[in-house]
């Protein structure tokens, strides 16, 4: 199966990866070469597998409903670009 | 043309836990800014999450009460997008495998009909933080406290046809999270928010239109003025012939508008996929029955027990079960003031239109169900007149005092109701109104009726209000008639 350039670009979009116009075509080869590999895969037949929400045969734990975390906030805004009366300043994000 | 209105909802009900749905942060709510945000709500590397037991409770308990199955092993996805109040990159959520499956819940409408809202499902997720765009320098302040408070989010099927359904499930939903105490309900702080899916149809039509999300609309009134808006604008869109677009739309309130906020088609591509930091969740019997077992007594059952104990109509007592806090206050009222359809017509009108009219909430109602209940029984035995008791309201409410009893007295509302001094009054106004009594006498029975109010009048004025109106009609009828 082959990707094309829009879908490389799209897919960079979306990860907010930056790819260069140089890049792309390595890229095409790369990620085509990986979905052959998938290709393969579906080529097997599964109709009669559940679908695996995780490799561990385990289920999760629960814990009780009980307040165990502290205020760290003066460590975590230690190591942030901006803060402001208690808050994390970014870039202005209006939609 | 005519138009078919066809309206799905979307509900977000924030749990009423002690800590969020995958870390032990308190989730308490008006803190300072980031005080309640850990390292795993901040996403920090090497951080995992531990998903908490009663946020699993309390959504079986919805699935439990809306009659639908529960999945007995509940996987968690990944949604992905970037947006800075969501520090992981992606909310932990549920697609494949939600918690509560399909179900329903019958609403009651204006004209005594019942209608079935089905519930497509309900699934577990957790909370974004909060963005405040206010002035920071052109930058935008982040509170991650809300992140990670968990959700469940009850998707209704596209069965509702108009504003007024719209709202009469989404106050019955908000009766049945408040009654079963996994939602404190409290709107203004954002603990229920609707997302409401409309399009509309030529009538008729089998195919639904395209529609459009309105999203987070935080009070019923905001909601049902949502609605008729984006109604009216793609009546317009399409009778113009234009086309509606599928996207999210956002509605001002304080302004009544509404605007786009982004196309659907294009940019939102969440890439869900299985988390692989949480493992599936079992939910087994023994859980089920437990939560069943807790269940307290839902709006419907209490409805019936309303109208079968206290012999209220289906009306009244419908609007009085649906909300736990209101049903509280009815049933307290009616230990201290006896006249349980005097204290349902007191609580549905003359408390429930001031709460109304001054948007505030049950919660901070200041006149409490003993002084509802002594002030009905004062109505009752003929204290005061239905009238002077809406004085007295008004003097609890504003704080004038707290003893009924003694707020009648100083506000000289005590109705005389001795025989004696009432016809003194009735003899002594009569005898200046000659010319009306030989008017009432020459009337027939229909006219006579009316003549009657230029009496009461008088009676009242000579009286200083504070005559029983009921013996003053008798008295006269009897002064007249003879």
């Amino acid at each position: 199966m082959a990707i094309s350039r829009e879908d490389i670009e799209k897919v960079a979009l979306l990860a907010r990866i930056k790819v260069d116009t140089d890049q792309v075509s390595a890229l095409e080869k790369d990620l085509g070469n990986i979905l052959n590999l998938v290709d393969q895969l579906q080529a097997a037949d599964t109709s009669q597998t559940e679908p695996m929400a995780h490799p561990l045969d385990a289920v999760q734990r629960l814990r009780p409903d009980t307040v165990t975390e502290t205020n760290q906030r003066e460590a975590f805004q230690a190591i942030a670009p901006a803060t402001e009366d208690g808050l994390y300043l970014v870039p202005r994000v209006i939609e | 043309m005519q138009w078919d209105v066809v309206i799905g909802l979307e509900i977000h009900v924030q749990l009423a836990t002690q800590t969020k749905i995958f870390s032990g942060s308190s989730t308490t709510y008006g803190a300072e800014p980031n005080i309640q945000a850990s390292a795993v709500d901040l996403a920090m590397p090497g951080t995992l999450p531990v998903a908490n037991e009663q946020a699993f409770r309390y959504a079986v308990m919805f699935g439990l009460a809306v009659d639908a199955e529960i999945c007995r092993r509940s996987v968690f996805e990944r949604k992905n997008y970037f947006y800075p109040d969501l520090p992981k990159g992606y909310q932990t959520t549920q697609l494949a495998k939600p918690i509560v499956g399909p179900g329903h819940v019958d609403i009651e409408l204006k004209d005594g009909t019942t209608k079935r809202v089905r519930i497509h499902h309900a699934h577990l997720e957790e909370d974004a933080g909060k963005s405040l765009h206010e002035d920071y320098h052109g930058m935008t302040g982040i509170d991650l406290n809300r992140a990670g408070t968990p959700l469940i989010e009850v998707v209704t099927e596209p069965d509702m046809r108009s504003s007024e359904e719209a709202v009469a499930f989404a106050r019955k939903l908000h009766g049945l999270v408040t009654s079963l105490g996994i939602c404190d309900g409290d709107m203004s702080q954002g603990s229920l928010r609707f997302d409401v899916n409309v399009s509309i149809r030529p009538k008729g039509q089998e195919e639904l239109g395209t529609r459009t999300e309105t999203k987070n609309l935080n009070s019923f009134r905001f909601m049902e003025q949502a609605i008729h808006q984006e109604v009216e604008r793609q009546i317009d869109v399409l009778t113009e012939g234009g086309r509606i677009i599928q996207e999210t739309r956002l509605y001002n309130g304080d302004t009544n508008t509404s605007r786009s906020m982004r196309t659907k088609e294009e940019a939102n591509d969440y890439r869900y996929f299985p988390c692989p930091d949480l493992l599936p969740v079992v939910i087994d019997d023994e859980f089920i029955e437990q939560a069943r077992r807790s269940l307290p007594e839902l709006p419907d059952a209490r409805k019936a027990r309303f109208q079968s104990e206290y012999g209220l109509t289906e009306y009244d007592a419908g609007l009085l079960a649906n909300s736990a806090q209101m049903a509280a206050l009815f049933e307290e009222t009616v230990r201290y003031g006896k006249d349980p359809k005097l204290a349902a017509n007191w609580l549905l009108g003359e408390l429930s239109a001031r709460l109304n009219s001054e948007d505030r909430s049950l919660a901070d109602c200041p006149v409490s169900a003993a002084q509802f209940g002594t002030l009905i029984l004062r109505i009752s035995d003929g204290t005061v007149s239905s009238t002077g008791a809406k004085k007295v309201f008004e003097g609890l409410w504003e704080g004038e005092g707290g003893d009924v009893d003694a707020l009648i007295e100083a506000k000289g509302l005590k109705q005389v109701s001795d025989t004696g001094a009432l016809e003194q009054i009735v003899d002594e106004v009569l005898a200046d109104m000659d010319e009306q009594i030989a008017q009432y006498r020459e009337a027939d029975e229909k006219k006579r009726k009316k003549l009657m109010g230029g009496f009461m009048g008088p009676l009242m004025k000579a009286s200083r209000g504070q005559g029983n109106p009921k013996m003053f009609n008798e008295l006269l009828k009897k002064k007249l008639d003879s």
